[in-house]
């Protein structure tokens, strides 16, 4: 073969680089489809909804007359439901990812339970309503509450919050736990004083991605029967509710009956009088806004964290 | 297994200890069931809360007629809103749940045939116009206006209905082709009566079914078909006064509201029930829906004093039933 001169050298790498060009515009083009269609979307429902995101809307009961209706029931109910979910699916789903990282021994057992939380996160969510249906709705008698849709949704994001936990211990160092054990420390102290704050950032980044997908879910939520119509809000502690004056207890709000922001755009969207859809623009306006805040707080305190590691 | 269903049983008990059940001394009235019943219901609820300064509460879901009946016959709502009258195995549920019911006919559905309002040559359609276009031989083999009238022109037709579950299917089915769910499968169907308003509207081809209140919301961009009154011979327009004089048959039907008999014993429920019928002429006109003869709510009234339970049509759903027969088989339990 005869060694290629200067110029075929050139025309080769010139090719190279137009196909590096071409990678890079069409990576920037396809970023900018993703991008438009979001802008497009919030822009639409924004521009459509405007005229009803006022402060009475955040304060008033749903109502048949599309300019008077509201999502305090909505918003409230998604709230409530998020915080059940959280308390469940978080202290669950990241000890199950120590466990699975730091304790459990590597045999076939170890191996089909991980395939098996892989392949979870890949249920259709309304398998998991129809479970819950059955399981906390019937036999634990929880009905149709808050409880319910809270846990069902845990259920649902679970699988999500024990993959992310462990990508998170995976990706600290091995010497880190090395240098723990060296000096002493048992298993349990170098997650406790180590593993966790370290792997925190990514933790809580996967909580947030699993609790934003959860926020929209309305059919599991369908499923064990959240309402449509629901003109008051779930007892708050210590306070009279009924005609009897007597106090709800701590925990009352959890088997209080609700509805979620996913519902209540749903069921506007599916109204005879066109004017509801002003109010499922509004609503599905608010409810981006409550996935951006949460993706905004997560970022947040995933700065403030890895600011304190110092290794 | 036993170990098992034991853990099951403590977990519920400690899960109830816990939460405390149901909060006892909320005032809840709870209602669930079919779609076209329920801006009704939730009219009267709304405005039967503001009127009990929110000492009462009422709750209402849709869970579909039959997804409805199913709570209904197992103890857990109080009210039930149904599209069409309990079926024989509904009724059997319901039997072997212990639950009885009083039937309250609240008001009429007139299920409208809607047409693109630039469509020139559809002046009016009979039941066996309507029957070739639907029927299930028409699947695959009736796909032009003409092979169903040779006067129609030859364009294509593009079919919009209900979704199979819904009683609006049901009935529909009934009343043209003459049989409960059988019908053509080729045609457009959702549940969400506002694809089939947005599907008709933006094709000159097209031809739809659904509730009068769906219709009477876009009147502006969808064209009621006048339906032939079979007994007449005369086209009678879908309209609330054509309803309520009982010539726009056979596509106009009852719909009712079941209220579980144990359950009026209940002041809340029973408050709501009155509330409900003494409103229902008002608040049923507003979300443009046809009442009944103000006989028939004070009816309903005297009938759940009475304690008169079970149903008018033992099981079977029936087509151009008006309400003063349901009332006059009422009279008779």
């Amino acid at each position: 073969m005869q060694p290629m001169t200067t110029e075929q050298i050139r025309v080769l790498i010139a090719r190279g680089k137009m196909k590096d060009t071409i990678f890079q515009a069409l990576g920037i083009i396809c970023l900018a489809i993703g991008l438009l269609v979001i802008f497009l979307l919030v822009g639409d429902m924004l521009m459509r909804g405007l005229d009803r995101l006022n402060i009475e809307f955040f304060t008033e009961f749903a109502s048949r007359r599309a300019h008077q209706s509201g999502i305090l029931s909505a918003w409230v109910g998604t709230i409530l439901v998020m915080f059940v979910t959280a308390m469940a699916a978080v202290p669950l789903g990241v000890a199950a990812g120590i466990y699975l990282e730091e304790y459990a021994k590597r045999n076939w057992v170890t191996d089909i339970i991980e395939i098996n939380i892989t392949n979870l996160a890949a249920v259709p969510s309304i398998v998991y309503g129809l479970l819950a249906l059955g399981i906390f709705v019937y036999t634990f008698g929880f009905g149709q509450s808050i409880l319910s849709a809270g846990l069902t949704l845990a259920l649902l994001i679970l699988p999500i919050v024990i993959v992310s936990t462990r990508e998170a211990i995976r990706s600290i160092p091995a010497m880190i736990r090395e240098g723990s054990m060296a000096v002493g420390a048992t298993r349990w102290q170098t997650c406790r004083y180590h593993i966790i704050p370290y792997a925190m950032p990514g933790i809580l980044t996967g909580v947030i991605i699993g609790l934003a997908r959860a926020i929209g879910e309305t059919a599991p939520i369908i499923t064990i029967g959240a309402l449509t119509f629901i003109a008051f809000l779930p007892p708050v502690p210590f306070t009279a509710t009924g005609a009897d004056g007597v106090s709800a207890g701590l925990f009352d709000w959890v088997m209080s009956p609700f509805t979620v922001m996913s519902i209540q755009i749903f069921n506007w969207t599916s109204r005879p009088d066109p004017a509801f859809e002003i109010n499922a623009a509004a609503a599905g306006f608010v409810l981006m806004g409550m996935v951006l805040s949460m993706n905004a707080i997560a970022i947040y305190l995933r700065y403030r964290m890895r600011k304190n590691i110092k290794w | 297994m036993f170990k098992q269903s034991k853990l099951v049983s403590a977990l519920a008990v400690a899960g109830v200890a816990l939460f405390g059940a149901q909060a006892a001394h909320a005032q809840i009235v709870k209602i669930d069931g079919s779609s076209t019943v329920y801006p009704i219901t939730e009219a009267v609820a709304e405005d039967f809360q503001k009127a009990k300064k929110n000492a009462i509460k009422v709750t209402v879901g849709i869970s579909g007629t039959g997804g409805g009946f199913k709570k209904f016959c197992r103890d857990e709502t109080d009210l039930q809103n149904a599209s069409r009258p309990i079926t024989a195995k509904e009724m059997a549920d319901c039997k072997a749940a212990g639950v009885d019911y009083i039937e309250m006919p609240v008001a009429y559905d007139a299920l409208t045939v809607v047409i693109n309002p630039k469509n020139t040559f559809l002046k009016q359609a009979t039941v066996e116009e309507l029957k070739k276009l639907w029927e299930p031989a028409a699947q695959g083999v009736v796909m032009k206006w003409n092979q169903v009238n040779p006067a129609w022109p030859d364009a294509p037709v593009k079919l919009f209905g209900a979704g199979a579950d819904s009683g609006t299917f049901e009935y529909f089915t009934e009343a043209i082709v003459g049989k409960a769910k059988s019908s053509r499968g080729d045609y457009t169907a959702s549940e969400d009566d506002n694809v089939l308003v947005q599907g008709v509207s933006r094709d000159v081809n097209g031809i739809g079914y659904f509730g009068y209140a769906y219709y009477a919301e876009n009147m502006a961009r969808l064209k009621g078909l006048p339906i032939v009154n079979p007994k007449t011979g005369k086209a009678v327009e879908p309209s609330g006064a054509n309803v309520e004089n009982g010539t726009y048959v056979p596509l106009s039907r009852p719909i009712f509201v079941y209220v579980k008999a144990k359950s009026m014993q209940k002041p809340e429920v029973r408050e709501f029930v009155e509330f409900y019928m003494k409103n229902a002429d008002k608040l049923i006109r507003e979300v443009k829906y046809v009442p009944l003869p103000k006989a028939a709510y004070e009816g309903n009234i005297k009938h759940a004093k009475d304690g008169k339970i079970g149903t008018v049509f033992g099981g079977k759903n029936e087509v151009g039933i008006t309400v003063e027969e349901i009332m006059k088989r009422e009279a008779k339990m």
